[in-house]
């Protein structure tokens, strides 16, 4: 056995006295050679590494370094290099738990570092060769989320050779863009660059379209995953509607319509837009009368049977689960805006012409609630003066400490568009914190937005209050000019930025995925992995990361595509030999094993002769070792963390042997 | 002599706890130097007699940390088991003349690296003024 110890640079030897520990283990038994180098990860010393194998003849090797989340892959790589086997390899972690946080006491860090070197090695006189095991991959991906990101990435994968299934809990796909009228800031047409894209999606071969369906459950792991999918039903034949919208016209039911933030009303049989893919009626279950009040023999209602020519309408529909075989998971499920009534004092949900930004965004898009118009709720007529208050929910440690990095650019293509398309005249404050406009373009835009005489106040009101004359007003303090103004408006406009949806916190239990302290699901590494998460075959991109725009999602979810695509295309992945192993010998037939198993890996063999014995499905366990550390008879046990191999860690770290 | 330094043997699972250790390690967080983490793949991976060797080669305190209930665990349920398990190990250590305190279960996520340092700041206290583990001398 070899027992390399590294300095680190000083990380580890300016606290551990490596000399020390060197003296304290090379009489060990077995060990025959015990080296210090200042870097064991270098190029030059993974040669050396090499040559003492092949010198001493090393079926053994120790590295005390840092923790073994670093570089394991180089040091076991090393190993098989010099004709060892990788798993023949023992790591002890010096840095991270033993020099970093012991800096005040060297003599108890080096006695530390000793003991935790002679449990290493212990431990590694007890391992044994493995073989990694090698799955082949499943080339189907589960998309998760019809927004614009789940939309390029569906695509980008289909163009790709790869069969998809999108999966997207609302009727139809688009997500937040399809609600927008413009982009900033070119001000392209939202839909017009948005619903083509998404009729592809629908037209394309290699993708299944689940609409109105969610992520029920995921078992298997990286490359062979299960989805089950909940479909629900939609009481509309999907093959036989033809999206004409008879049934909307007779549907008695009104409910606030969610496609325009609630400024209007939809039918309970609805179409969310007309652009909607599928363009299919769905009925909404909780508020259909015939759904919700008719009894067997007594049906209520059922206008629109009577006029669907199509017979489209099938109320015997029900929650179907579908289950899909999947290499990949790429999670696009978004977000959502932040709710401005936690702002009371903003009068948003107290006076009808304090609205939000995405209110504004239906109001001003030619299929929005009022056409196009953009009026004051209050009188019905175009605002004379209109207000913006931007940063509602962010930067603020009362409710998001994080930018939404929408909020600036998307208020001035409202002011742009109120001044290009409503009128020139319209007088237009935005009161703002700082201007963030760091996208492509976007100083631009701010700079041709400044030139049409919309007024920029550099502080933010504290409360807006309404008028008996139902205007608005509210006093802002200019940290340019350092005045006080009294701003009135006919109507004031709330930028809202994006805050974690509840399908996040739903996707992330599902699929044990972390959140960060905002609540936005975790990427591997922020700046190197973006669209990646920490467990295997799992992609993500989109606003699920973080407030981001379209350019960025597009961005993502291209990257994540391409990402599953390089995953996949390798057509087999290797999995780490930690699983349950059997001696067969041993096992009394107990089935206690099968029962604490959390992944159905163990399955009851015949051997004859009424004598069952435990069998692991190599490809569904993951190494927890639940099996082994319940089992009676010891017949069980998890490779690489044998009960000999843990024991005699814990006896090296003790008695030193 | 001097000042009694307890030895704490800290079975940390894989995914959770072990790297916790490591944040306090990059967030260079000091704490006494009595832990010796071993790791494992999960907390539930935890065979009583782990606990109950170290006990007797030595050990003055075992702490055992997982990814916390009720979500957090890599394996779906292995926490719950090293709970019950702990649970039922106190109980022994009692009749076996240990005072149940010298074992200690924890949640301590990735994140973590405060609580780490924390927990093992506390155990070391508790075990200084419990004094050296009556098996050491056995």
């Amino acid at each position: 056995m070899g027992v390399f110890l590294c300095k680190c640079g000083g990380n580890i030897s300016d606290f551990v006295d490596l000399e020390a520990v060197k003296r304290a283990v090379e009489k060990i038994d077995g060990v025959v050679a015990v080296e210090v180098d200042e870097h064991w990860c270098s190029s030059p010393a993974g040669k050396r590494i090499k040559e003492v194998i092949k010198e001493k003849n090393l079926n053994r090797v120790v590295i005390a370094a840092c923790t073994l989340n670093m570089h394991q892959p180089h040091f076991m790589e090393v190993l098989q290099e010099a004709g060892l086997n990788p798993y023949l390899l023992e790591r002890v972690n010096a840095r991270e738990q033993c020099s970093w946080v012991h800096k005040d006491s060297p003599k108890e860090a080096t006695e530390k570092a000793i003991d935790l070197v002679r449990g290493g090695i212990a431990r590694a006189k007890r391992l044994t060769e493995l073989s990694p095991i090698v799955e082949k991959i499943n080339k189907n991906v589960v998309v998760v989320g019809g927004g614009v990101a789940g939309i390029i990435a569906s695509l980008e994968l289909a163009y790709g050779g790869y069969r998809v299934f999108l999966v997207e809990k609302s009727p139809t796909i688009g997500g937040r863009m399809a609600k927008f009228s413009k982009v900033f800031p070119s001000l392209d047409c939202a839909s017009c660059i948005l619903t083509p894209r998404m009729a592809e999606v629908e037209s394309h071969k290699n993708i299944t379209l689940l609409t109105y369906s969610e992520l029920q459950e995921v078992s298997g792991s990286a490359g062979n995953f299960k989805v089950k999918i909940l479909k629900k039903p939609r009481y509309v034949d999907p093959a036989l509607c033809t999206g004409c919208r008879d049934c909307t016209t007779v549907c008695p039911v009104k409910v606030p319509n969610e496609w325009n933030m609630g400024m209007d009303k939809r039918t309970a049989i609805y179409i969310p837009f007309p652009e909607a893919v599928p363009r299919v009626a769905t009925v909404d279950g909780e508020h259909c009368l015939y759904l919700k009040h008719s009894k067997p023999g007594k049906p209520v209602c059922g206008k629109c049977v009577e006029v669907c020519k199509a017979k489209a309408i099938n109320w015997n529909q029900k929650l179907e689960v579908l289950e899909v075989e999947a290499g990949a998971i790429l999670l696009a499920v978004g977000s959502e805006v932040f709710d401005a009534r936690r702002v009371p004092q903003l009068g948003y949900g107290l006076y009808k012409n304090v609205i939000t930004s995405m209110e504004f965004e239906r109001m001003i898009n030619s299929d929005g609630p009022t056409g196009g118009k953009v009026v004051n709720p209050v009188t019905g007529e175009t605002p004379k003066v209109v207000a913006f208050i931007q940063c509602v929910g962010s930067r603020d440690e009362k409710y998001n400490p994080y930018c939404c990095r929408i909020g600036c650019t998307a208020t001035l293509k409202h002011a742009a568009l109120l001044k290009e398309y409503v009128s020139k005249d319209i007088d237009i404050y935005v009161c703002y914190n700082d201007m963030r406009t760091v996208g492509k373009g976007f100083e631009e835009f701010y700079r041709r937005v400044r030139d049409m005489g919309v007024k920029f106040i550099r502080g933010l009101p504290s409360e807006v209050k309404q008028k008996p004359d139902g205007t608005l007003s509210f006093n802002v303090f200019d940290t340019t000019t350092e005045t006080l103004y009294e701003v009135n408006a006919d109507l004031v406009v709330l930028a809202i930025g994006l805050v974690p949806s509840p399908d996040i916190e739903k996707v992330a239990k599902l699929l044990k995925l972390s959140r960060g302290h905002d609540g936005f699901l975790l990427e591997a590494h922020e700046k190197l992995r973006p669209v990646e998460t920490l467990t295997d075959g799992i992609f993500v991109a989109g606003s699920c990361l973080g407030p981001m725009d379209i350019h960025d999602a597009t961005s993502e979810a291209m990257g994540a595509a391409s990402k599953v695509m390089g995953f996949l295309s390798a057509g087999e992945i290797v999995k780490e030999p930690i699983v349950a192993k059997v001696n067969e010998d041993l096992c009394s037939g107990c089935r206690v094993c099968v029962s604490v198993c959390p992944f159905d890996a163990i399955k009851m063999e015949e051997k004859g002769e009424g004598k069952f014995v435990a069998k692991v499905d190599e490809v569904s366990c993951k190494g927890c070792g639940l099996c082994a550390s319940s089992c009676p008879t010891a017949a069980i046990t998890t490779q690489h963390f044998t009960d000999e191999q843990i024991r005699a860690q814990v006896r090296g770290i003790l008695v030193g042997t | 002599m001097s000042e009694f330094q307890p030895k704490i043997v800290a079975f940390c699972c894989n995914w959770c706890s072990y790297a916790g250790a490591d944040q306090a390690g990059l967030r260079r967080l000091q704490y006494p130097p009595t832990a010796r983490i071993v790791r494992i793949m999960c907390s539930g991976r935890l065979d009583p007699v782990f606990v109950l060797e170290a006990f007797r080669y030595g050990a003055d305190g075992v702490l055992v940390a997982g990814c916390h209930t009720p979500t957090d665990c890599h394996y779906t349920s292995g926490n719950f088991k090293a709970e019950r398990r702990v649970l039922l190990l106190r109980k022994l250590l009692e009749q076996l003349g240990l005072e149940p305190e010298r074992l200690r279960l924890e949640w301590i996520s990735a994140s973590e690296g405060e609580k780490f340092a924390r927990v093992i700041e506390e155990m070391t206290q508790k075990l200084k003024e419990l004094g050296p583990s009556p098996l050491k001398s056995a």
